[in-house]
């Protein structure tokens, strides 16, 4: 399970960060969501991932009993998910604004603020 | 407008039952896995389905509210059961605080979590709607995001 | 319990904003208002903590290692104070020079929300929770760069937008990688746990570190990552762009200083890493100012000296000792109030005269003699003319590279430091001194008497600020020290965090 993790995080980065690279902000955008869940995954394998073993208290009981995933990296990733998704949003907003303006999705055509 | 005879019905039966589901769920996630986070979700994508079968305009009808003032009002709920332990028993921000008395029906006990809870839902159900109402509608006059 | 009350402060004010949507009034009044509460639970927060030493709060009654902790240090308490007094300041500023149109679209509430990530990360003990605060400040910053919607605003928001956001998620995977060595993500914690560990992995602990310097050091803008900051931040209305140019950069410069402190600490092992940092501020320096001289726009001209300065901020860091990371603290609220009251000066000219190109302007000094003193003293202190608050910072700075035995380093700031005066003498000659060009003469733009109050009074009341902190210095200079003290001896703040627990 750790191996079949460090390889789908390790294509996720290289995907991402090519996409990341384009020219065009659609790419760039989704290129970022990819980096994310890559940032995501690398978090949540380092929780032991263990099959059928939620980290979860039976009822009854008072502490977690066995070999368990640890519940604290689950936690994190929602966190961090919840945020992508909201800044993702408004980078998806934002680049619906600029090809309305602009009528392109080239970040290279994107350079009016730069000049003195 | 294009629209589905067959989205258009199922949707009438499906939104009812997807809300209930997700006050379940809320519910549900005090002592088992679910919560207000997957609950607000749930009846977000219920009002997702409307916009998609009637369109934004009769979605936000049956919203009756502004996504904002979902917001608002979540993140109020949330901030006020945070601090009912430090207004009323002096500890510190959002400790957990149960009446131990009596233990309502499929519940169990009454307590500050369960407002939280309610709260996140809230602000969760506003911030996908927001975020849905400013993509799908052609007016992009929201600005998305928080 | 005060720990929490300038995060409940900023947390209320936005809130009620958000309820009173269509009521701009009345957000208005709360705005002021709840920056005021901000500030005053934000001076009894410093007072509290110099008399009583490190708060700490932690939220929900876990122990310190399970749940989130809020902290507060002198350092912390010193920066969410300048940050409370900020708010205020640009709250009145921003009722006359945000217009109504961006009002109906949530600034006041977005503004709040800003300030509430920027003093929420001051005071969070917690690596995870700063990751969040430094995401509530990143997206209503976001939305407040491009609420107007033009096309300048577009563009220079989607590189903000993006950079922000690989820089997020550098962070994001290094507190991944620390917590699976450590396996907590609170500060204190993962620092005891680290002294054990670090020994054992060197390579590893180098590589975080320079993690967590990439992520920061994108957010507050240093060589070779600044790129983002002069295309977005001169696009915003001034009362935005103050507040960004202030604070923003200033949080991910504290976020360094926190992290090297507390955590990568380890000297013998990051030896390396710190010369690197000492490097990166030269070059954060001398390319800020070089392009800062190069510029003919009054606020893209000011964008670039924000880099200079975090420049000698990071310098102060890398140099790594007591003195000099009382500088870097003294240097902060010193840069926080000078580039303050400069960009408040620029939005004033720009509403005088409707343009910020300094080809088209001129001859200030002779018809307002006021306004050039007001531009004059907050230039000279930034350039670090005696006894202003700007040659104390710099001063002590380069007095502790001079004594750690860096005398390239100090070579390079002090050049740097004659190109800041050249660049702010170029600002004096051409809007001030010389006459205005005659292809754009025209007369000034009247102000409403409202106007004048609410522009006049936060940029003489910071401006006046820098003067007080050159006059006293000493006292000033002393509380920083102390809080290096703190930040430079880390066992104090584990034992308070960790207490019993540990």
């Amino acid at each position: 399970m750790n191996l079949l993790l460090a390889v789908v995080v390790g294509t996720l980065y290289g995907a991402g960060i090519f996409m990341v690279l384009r020219r065009s902000i659609v790419k760039l955008i989704l290129g970022l969501g990819l980096l994310g869940h890559a940032t995501n995954l690398l978090i949540f394998s380092t929780s032991e991932v263990v099959r059928d073993a939620p980290p979860l208290i039976k009822t009854g009981e008072t502490s977690l009993e066995g070999v368990f995933a640890s519940p604290l990296p689950q936690a994190l990733v929602l966190t961090a998910i919840v945020i992508g998704l909201a800044s993702t949003a408004f980078a998806i907003v934002l680049m619906k604004r600029a090809y309305a303006i602009m009528g392109t999705d080239d970040v290279d055509v994107m350079v009016t603020t730069e000049g003195s | 407008m294009n629209r589905s005879l067959i989205l258009m019905t199922a949707t009438r039966y499906l939104v009812p039952i997807i809300l209930m589901l997700s006050v379940f769920i809320l519910l549900r996630g005090h002592n088992e896995p679910g919560g207000g986070f997957v609950g607000g979700l749930l009846a977000a994508s219920a009002f997702a389905l409307y916009v998609f079968a009637f369109g934004i305009k009769e979605a936000q009808r049956l919203l009756g509210v502004h996504p904002l003032a979902l917001i608002g009002s979540g993140l109020f709920i949330s901030l006020g059961s945070a601090l009912i332990a430090p207004i009323f028993f002096g500890e510190p921000l959002m400790t957990g605080k149960w009446i131990d008395t009596f233990e309502l029906p499929g519940i169990g006990k009454l307590g500050t979590p369960l407002f939280f809870d309610i709260g996140v839902m809230l602000v969760v159900v506003g911030v996908t709607l927001l975020i849905v109402f400013a993509l799908a509608g052609e007016d992009e006059q929201l600005g998305g995001g928080s | 319990m005060i720990i929490s009350w300038p995060i409940l402060a900023q947390f209320f004010t936005a809130l009620f904003c958000l309820f009173f949507w269509a009521r701009r009034d009345i957000q208005r009044i709360l705005s002021l208002v709840g920056s005021f509460a901000a500030l005053a639970s934000a001076i009894g927060l410093l007072l509290q903590v110099q008399e009583a030493g490190i708060q700490v709060m932690q939220l929900g009654n876990w122990p310190s290692f399970a749940g989130i902790v809020l902290v507060a240090d002198l350092f912390s308490a010193i920066m969410v104070l300048i940050t409370a007094f900020m708010g205020l300041m640009i709250a009145l500023y921003a009722i006359s020079d945000i217009e109504s149109g961006q009002e109906a679209f949530g600034y006041h509430a977005l503004y709040h929300f800003m300030l509430l990530g920027v003093t929420g990360s001051f005071l969070t003990g917690d690596l995870f929770n700063l990751f969040v605060w430094f995401e509530i400040m990143l997206v209503s910053s976001f939305v407040l760069l491009s609420l107007q919607g033009n096309r300048p605003q577009i563009e220079g928001g989607m590189k903000y937008v993006i950079l922000n956001m690989l820089a997020s998620l550098t962070f994001l995977s290094a507190i991944g990688l620390l917590f699976s060595v450590t396996g907590t993500v609170n500060m204190a914690d993962i620092a005891r746990q680290l002294e054990v560990v670090a020994p054992q992995y060197p390579t590893l602990i180098i590589a975080l570190a320079m993690m967590f310097t990439l992520a920061f050091g994108m957010k507050s803008a240093v060589f070779p990552l600044f790129g983002w900051l002069p295309a977005s931040y001169h696009t915003p209305p001034t009362a935005v762009t103050t507040i960004f140019g202030a604070l923003l950069t200033k949080v991910g410069v504290y976020a360094m200083i926190r992290v090297y402190t507390l955590i990568f600490n380890q000297l013998d092992t990051l030896n390396y890493t710190l010369t690197a940092l000492l490097l990166i501020s030269a070059f954060t320096m001398v390319v800020g100012v070089f392009g800062a001289v190069s510029q003919f726009g009054f606020r893209r001209l000011l964008s670039f000296h924000i880099i200079s300065q975090i420049g000698y901020l990071i310098m102060g860091l890398a140099v790594f000792t007591v003195a000099s990371i009382a500088g870097t603290i003294f240097f902060m609220v010193h840069v926080i109030l000078a580039k303050a009251a400069l960009f408040l000066v620029s939005g004033i000219v720009k509403q005088l005269t409707g343009t910020n190109d300094l080809k088209q302007l001129g001859g200030f000094y002779n018809n307002n003699m006021a306004l050039s003193m007001l531009f004059f003293i907050p230039a000279m202190a930034l350039a670090g003319i005696p006894p202003l608050s700007g040659f104390w910072a710099k001063f002590a700075i380069i007095k502790a590279a001079l004594e750690s035995g860096s005398y390239w380093i100090v070579g390079v700031g002090l050049f740097v430091s004659m190109l800041t005066l050249y660049s702010m003498v170029k600002i004096w000659t051409y809007v001030f001194m010389r006459a205005r060009p005659e292809a754009y003469d025209k007369p000034l733009e009247p102000m409403a008497v409202n106007d004048r109050w609410l522009r006049w009074t936060p940029t003489i009341l910071i401006g006046g600020l820098t003067v007080l902190m050159g006059i006293y210095a000493g006292p000033l200079m002393a509380l920083s020290t102390e809080a290096a003290e703190q930040l430079m001896a880390p066992a104090q703040y584990i034992g308070v965090v960790l207490g019993g627990a540990g």
